[in-house]
């Protein structure tokens, strides 16, 4: 049944990915041609969406693979399928960790990992900023102007006010769709 | 007594509703709802459950809010906040895959999202930085974050190789110390 069949591929996604939603892109595409779900063009456009789209990339390709594949039901089996390994290990896992989370050796472990995590989040930035503002500009200058321009205005708000990231978000929307209005 | 359940679901559906990008993208909003706004968890307990969450198998975002549910009001605040962050995708993506199909390729779509890509990255800059001035406690914690960086940026290593080494410095500080 496809149903199953969906939740089964899908919570083995989720099981032997290590670093979150851009990790399970090539085993996605390998799930995709072994069961020939859909083509490749539509798999592309898929991860499209679903890095646009608010959510998790995981979550949202998960969700649109299922749809694709068998409407409604299929969107269910896939997206519960890709969380059902992290929210079963976690609820195994947490009941240890979180009672030895106060001992001098967890302690000490952790302040080693602490640099690293923000390390991980810092070059997360980086690259994320190079795709965005170099890689994806389709323009002679290979530089995209609306990001930056939006950028440089955020970052004079930020500057001076604490805004909630949602509300900066919207302000970041809005002057994206101004850019398409006026130029 | 129930009432902590259906908070935790609200915030993460918040948090699902406005994280644009993979798992990376919505560590900012978490500092801000779960951390600095419902002050649920200590702002330097957060960075362990993000280094667990990047640890284990599958999507940070769903392991971090299983993590921060779990923390908050065990198994079910786990499976509660789980599921707030998965709606929001589940219902924006049917809505999508269902009525449009040329999404993507609308002009003024990209360009909002291209405005909004601006936010995300100076929103995980800002939270960087401010993990950066938790975590870097002395010399070796500073180097430990720059070779992180470096060896991210400039190779294909593992996040999961970094982390663990991570935890052996610690370890051996834990040793050395006693």
């Amino acid at each position: 049944m496809i149903y199953i069949n969906l939740f089964i591929e899908f919570f083995k996604i989720g099981l032997f990915t290590f670093g979150g939603g851009y990790a399970m892109i090539p085993l996605m595409t390998d799930t995709i041609e072994k069961n020939q779900w859909i083509s490749s063009g539509e798999f592309t456009q898929i991860i499209a969406i679903a890095e646009m789209t608010p959510g998790p990339i995981a979550i949202n390709s998960a969700t649109f693979i299922g749809q694709k594949v068998a409407g409604i039901g299929g969107s269910l089996a896939a997206t519960l399928g890709v969380a059902a390994p992290s929210l079963l290990l976690i609820l195994f896992i947490s009941k240890v960790f979180f009672t030895y989370s106060e001992h001098p050796l967890m302690k000490s472990i952790f302040k080693g990992i602490r640099p690293v995590v923000a390390g991980l989040v810092l070059a997360a930035g980086f690259s994320i900023a190079q795709t965005v503002l170099f890689t994806e500009a389709d323009n002679p200058f290979h530089l995209n102007f609306v990001t930056l321009s939006a950028m440089v205005v955020l970052f004079g708000i930020m500057l001076k006010h604490k805004l909630h990231p949602i509300i900066l978000i919207f302000i970041a929307g809005s002057l994206g769709f101004l850019s398409f209005a006026f130029f | 007594m129930y009432k902590i359940y259906w908070q935790l679901f609200k915030s993460f559906f918040k948090i699902g509703l406005f994280t644009f990008g993979g798992g990376y993208a919505m560590i900012p909003l978490i500092e801000e709802e779960i951390v600095d706004k419902k002050q649920w968890i200590l702002k330097e307990d957060i960075l362990d459950l993000f280094a667990i969450s990047q640890s284990i198998p599958g999507a940070i975002a769903i392991n971090t809010a299983t993590l921060v549910g779990y923390k908050k009001a065990k198994k079910l605040g786990g499976i509660f906040a789980t599921f707030g962050v998965i709606l929001p995708s589940f219902i924006i993506i049917s809505i999508i895959a269902a009525f449009f199909h040329q999404f993507a390729d609308l002009a003024f779509v990209h360009a909002i999202f291209m405005g909004i890509n601006g936010a995300v990255i100076l929103l995980i800059f800002k939270a960087a930085l401010k993990m950066t001035k938790l975590s870097v406690i002395d010399p070796l914690s500073g180097i430990c974050l720059v070779l992180t960086v470096l060896l991210i940026l400039f190779t294909n290593i593992n996040p999961v190789f970094l982390i663990i080494s991570g935890a052996l410095v610690g370890l051996a500080r834990y040793l050395v110390d006693k």
